[in-house]
């Protein structure tokens, strides 16, 4: 029945390591003195025709690959498409904003190609071997990116902890699948769901579940193993933590989905009330946090651990209205947060030489398209409606509701009047009067150039188009949704539905 | 003019958003962005009045529906209509958007298009509350009325701005969040945002009663901090002080006080019975607090926060009164409010900005200097002590008798005495501003009038204020035929009527009309 070439299931990755390898190639052959600029439209450019590859993907049939190990289905579409947009947006952004005598432009680059590669991956993967070998793909590249400033205390120092960190996640990640593998005989993601009731060993399976767990929760920076998520954030350059904060974490969310609902559907009892907690706790952890900082990429740092905390409130949803929730907060999120990172990467330059919140006053005077956009992307985090953070907030806590974790819901938006406080200290500081200096040097208006200008006018759109009208998103997440729902093509005696609903 | 029928509501809705866009497209130069606003008020307000033009007075339910999906999963339409409850709210919200633009006139001397934008995108979300029709489309609004009032008043405050704004933010978005939780239950329990839907399940009675008297309750308490109710009114003496006077005379009051008419009252009548009792106490005191914390004021905003406080426990009186007149007075009363209110606030905004002060020992006899000024503000002061052949009588007139008649003697004669003070702390007002010796500011500064922006956003104002007081009916027949639908009366009358001690709630004493 698998009659389509597998090579199509993963074109989108095969196009961005191409690309990667391409812009690496002509870093290396081109004279040092060279701007690097243009490699960045070819990554670009590379980005573009991966996502058109995955939308290419919706014309074959749904199935798995190289023996049921990558799976395509209209739930990695989705986040194929999000995935190559997060990295379309933040190669414009870096376009603009690497410095000109910055001699690694073109591994800058290709590793935020070779990390996409890896994101994709994973929400592909239907083999816990392959999901390990795509994070390690994705996290690499994401522990050199972080620590690109190397000339500065704290890029090093970044990169270093989100190296060791993240090491010692994916190792609790290796270990549940070990444990799993040890429990159930296979590492194949429907095999295990349908050998897990049968398993003579049920402790071991609940403890390979929970190390998995904690690895993938490492990931989505969800408290209590959110530690690392300011240092890395404030140490690393503005754009890698706009991709930081979405792409990874929409990939890991996807595995999240995967290895909760496709895995371990019957062992919903044990999962749901962790991830309840693990929800609770990161809005609160990180909002309550995020309410002291001043530095503004901490305090955005503090707010991506409370939006995992939102996205986690979905999971108390039953069937797929928790899933597609999940699905649309992803995108939602992304679209959001890459903007305002997009905003303070222009703001606070790529040095960060103004990175505190009072470096942000006036900025609605000094230029009125950077401040009214920040302003608008700081209300979709706040969650106002008519833009799409509202509405990921909504869906997010309506499936919690309609699961009937009304409490997390109470807990959730409580919290969010909370994080209003914060976003809206940055988005007032913006839209207040900068004082008089007295001789004091009056910070440049930034230049705003093509490429940023597309990026932000992608995120904009989005923003706002997830708020207007997302009837279509939500459907595509919805169908997204119900793949993963479904039994997989090729075992139909699984009945992962009715199991499901309690 | 039929066919506008079909689509008027949708176009008041989009007209001032238009006119945003317009503003923010045209160049920042001179007066612009002021002309822009007016216009687009002045055409919206025109189409407001094409609401009473063609509403049928006397038939009960909406008038001008739109009904259309707009998100299918969840079940999310594109609900709007008129009722007689919302209809003259519309219709005020439309008149005070052009006062607002020519109380702006002068005021507002930079960043012109920030502010034009967003003022006309505030008037949008406040349409937007008054004729939602679907609970999501309601919440959406309502949020969304907090963002351009908390950016204005951030960027235009007078001396704290940004603080104003954040106080005013946090204390209405906080209590909207289980608003939302209570939106989102009752459509996990219905699958449906919609009103009409909504207010059949609750009074079917097969939701369980604990968990409604909780989404009531979360309803009653974002309504009760946007009114604000006492004792929730912390933020309102701020804002005043801070906002700029188009926005600080529309954030307080109707929007909050209609939606606990449409939908706290109106979708849980048992529960809102259960609390009346509550709500007539804390809108009594509010009444007699807000008008002796007015008297102690030095600075005028912070005497015309509370006397709102004052005057918002009285409609809260009138609404929890639960008796027909108690509500036609209160709905009566909410337009009057935003009548004389509004001038008030332009000619202290006018003050303001000539003596730039606003503590009232800085002033006096200022009517020999501001011969205008003073009569619009004596006009206006007496219309709010409630004078009778003004405005305000009526509507206290109203929910004082129907309180004295149908709910309790007590609590009407205390609301009285609230009424007295407010006469008591209103003229001490105008005595220390406009009469006695001049003060050495008044001395110090050139006299000017009201320009001519100012005075022909007032005089209308002072004109409705006569009307209104003589010739109640025009409006009355709408507002009649709107809160009091029959499935509210028969809900209400359904409840055995239960003695609490010194106030005894009766909704039936009334009878139908």
């Amino acid at each position: 029945m698998n009659q389509v070439p597998d090579i199509l299931r993963i074109l989108p990755e095969v196009v961005l390591t191409l690309t990667g390898v391409a812009v690496m190639m002509i870093d290396a052959s081109l004279e040092p003195a060279k701007p690097r600029w243009p490699l960045g439209w070819v990554a670009a450019i590379g980005a573009t025709l991966a996502y058109g590859a995955s939308i290419f993907q919706f014309s074959i049939p749904e199935g798995a690959a190289y023996f049921g190990t990558v799976e395509t289905s209209p739930f990695t579409i989705f986040f194929h498409v999000l995935i190559c947009l997060i990295v379309l947006v933040t190669l414009l952004v870096a376009i603009d904003a690497l410095p000109a005598d910055s001699h690694h432009q073109g591994e800058f680059y290709a590793l935020v190609l070779f990390g996409a590669v890896g994101m994709c991956l994973l929400t592909g993967a239907v083999e816990l071997l392959v999901v390990f070998i795509a994070l390690e793909i994705s996290s690499i590249s994401t522990y050199i990116l972080a620590g690109y400033r190397k000339h500065t205390d704290r890029g090093p120092e970044s990169a270093i902890k989100y190296f060791l960190l993240g090491s010692f996640a994916t190792a609790f990640l290796l270990y549940g699948i070990a444990l799993i593998f040890g429990a159930t005989g296979t590492t194949q993601v429907y095999e295990i769901a349908r050998a897990v009731p049968s398993a003579p060993n049920q402790w071991m399976i609940l403890a390979g579940l929970a190390m998995m767990l904690v690895g993938i929760l490492f990931k989505v920076s969800a408290a209590p193993f959110h530690l690392w998520t300011p240092d890395v954030y404030e140490g690393a350059p503005s754009p890698v933590v706009a991709l930081l904060s979405t792409a990874p974490k929409a990939a890991a969310f996807a595995l999240l989905l995967r290895i909760v609902y496709e895995a371990f559907p019957t062992l919903r009892p044990v999962w749901s009330p962790l991830i309840w907690i693990v929800a609770v706790l990161s809005m609160t952890v990180g909002n309550l946090a995020a309410l002291r900082q001043e530095n503004v990429k901490r305090m955005l740092a503090y707010s991506s651990i409370a939006h995992a905390g939102y996205i986690l409130a979905a999971f108390a949803g039953l069937g797929s209205t928790g899933i597609s929730a999940v699905v649309f907060y992803t995108a939602a999120y992304a679209a959001m947060n890459v903007g305002v990172f997009t905003v303070v990467t222009l703001v606070s330059g790529y040095d960060d030489r103004l990175p505190l919140v009072a470096d942000f006053r006036g900025l609605i005077f000094r230029s009125p398209l950077l401040g009214s956009l920040l302003l608008f992307f700081l209300i979709s985090l706040v969650g106002i409606p008519f833009t799409g953070g509202f509405f990921g907030k909504f869906y997010s806590f309506s499936a919690a509701v309609s699961g009937g974790a009304v409490v997390l819901a109470i807990i959730g938006l409580l919290n969010s009047g909370v994080a209003a406080a914060y976003y809206l200290r940055l988005a007032l500081a913006a839209a207040q009067r900068a004082p008089k200096s007295d001789g004091e040097a009056v910070p440049v208006a930034p230049r705003v150039g093509v490429a940023v200008g597309a990026a932000l006018l992608l995120a904009a759109t989005a923003t706002l188009g997830l708020g207007i009208v997302p009837g279509q998103v939500l459907r595509a997440a919805e169908i997204g949704a119900h793949t993963l729902q479904s039994p997989p093509p090729e075992t139909q005696e699984l009945p992962v539905e009715s199991r499901m609903r309690p | 003019m039929d066919s506008l029928n079909a689509s008027i509501v949708t176009l008041i809705l989009l007209l001032p958003i238009a006119g945003a866009i317009a503003v923010t497209l045209l160049p920042d130069r001179g007066k612009t962005p002021c002309w822009t606003a007016l216009i687009t008020t002045l055409v919206t307000f025109g189409f407001t009045l094409h609401l009473p033009a063609y509403f049928a007075m006397g038939a009960s339910g909406f008038q001008f529906e739109i009904n259309r999906p707009w998100i299918e999963n969840p079940a999310i339409f594109y609900h709007v209509g008129v009722d007689g409850l919302s209809l003259w709210l519309v219709v005020l919200t439309g008149l005070l958007a052009p006062v607002g633009v020519l109380a702006s006139w002068r005021a507002i001397h930079e960043r012109r298009k920030v502010y034009y934008s967003l003022f006309l995108v505030q008037q949008t979300a406040m349409f937007g509350v008054f004729v939602s029709l679907d609970l999501f489309l309601y919440y959406g609004f309502w949020e969304l009325s907090l963002v351009p009032m908390a950016i204005l008043i951030s960027m235009y405050g007078r001396r704290n701005g940004p603080k104003a704004a954040v106080k005013f933010f946090l204390f209405t978005f906080i209590p909207s969040a289980p608003l939302l939780v209570a939106i989102l239950w009752l459509y996990a329990r219905t699958g449906s945002f919609d009103f009409a839907t909504l207010q059949g399940a609750i009074a079917s009675g097969s939701l369980p009663t604990g968990a409604l008297r909780w989404s009531a309750l979360a309803f009653l308490a974002a309504f009760a901090v946007k009114v604000p109710v006492f004792p929730l009114h912390g933020w309102l003496a701020d804002t005043f002080s801070e906002a700029p006077v188009a926005l600080a005379m529309v954030v307080a009051g109707k929007l909050g006080l209609y939606s606990m008419l449409r939908f706290h009252v109106g979708l849980f009548p048992a529960q809102a019975r259960a609390l009346a009792p509550l709500l007539i106490a804390l809108g009594a005191i509010g009444i007699l607090y807000g008008a002796c914390l007015a008297l102690a004021q030095r600075d005028f905003w912070r005497l015309v926060a509370f006397a709102a406080v004052s005057h918002f426990g009285l409609i809260v009186l009138g609404i929890y009164g639960l008796t027909t007149t108690g509500w036609n007075g209160a709905i009566y009363q909410i337009l009057n409010q935003g009548v004389f209110e509004s001038a008030i606030f332009v000619l202290l905004g006018a003050l303001h900005l000539r003596y730039s002060t606003s503590q009232i020992g800085h002033y006096g006899g200022l009517a020999g200097r501001l011969p205008q000024t003073a009569t619009l503000f004596v006009i206006a002061s007496l219309a709010m002590i409630g004078l009778p052949m003004l405005n305000g009588f009526i509507g206290e007139f109203l929910v004082l008798s129907s309180t004295f008649t149908g709910v309790s003697r007590a609590w009407a004669v205390w609301g009285t005495v609230g009424v007295i003070l407010s006469a008591a702390y209103m003229l001490w007002l105008v005595q220390r501003i406009f009469y006695g010796t001049e003060s050495e500011l008044v001395v110090s500064r050139p006299a000017t009038d009201l320009g001519f922006a100012e005075s022909i956003a007032v005089w209308p104002l002072a004109v409705l204020m006569l009307v209104m007081g003589l010739a109640p009916w025009l409006w009355m027949r709408a507002i009649e035929a709107g809160p009091n639908p029959l499935e509210w009366r028969n809900a209400l009358a359904l409840q055995p009527v239960a003695p609490h001690g010194a106030l005894q709630v009766s909704a039936t004493a009334e009878g139908p009309r």
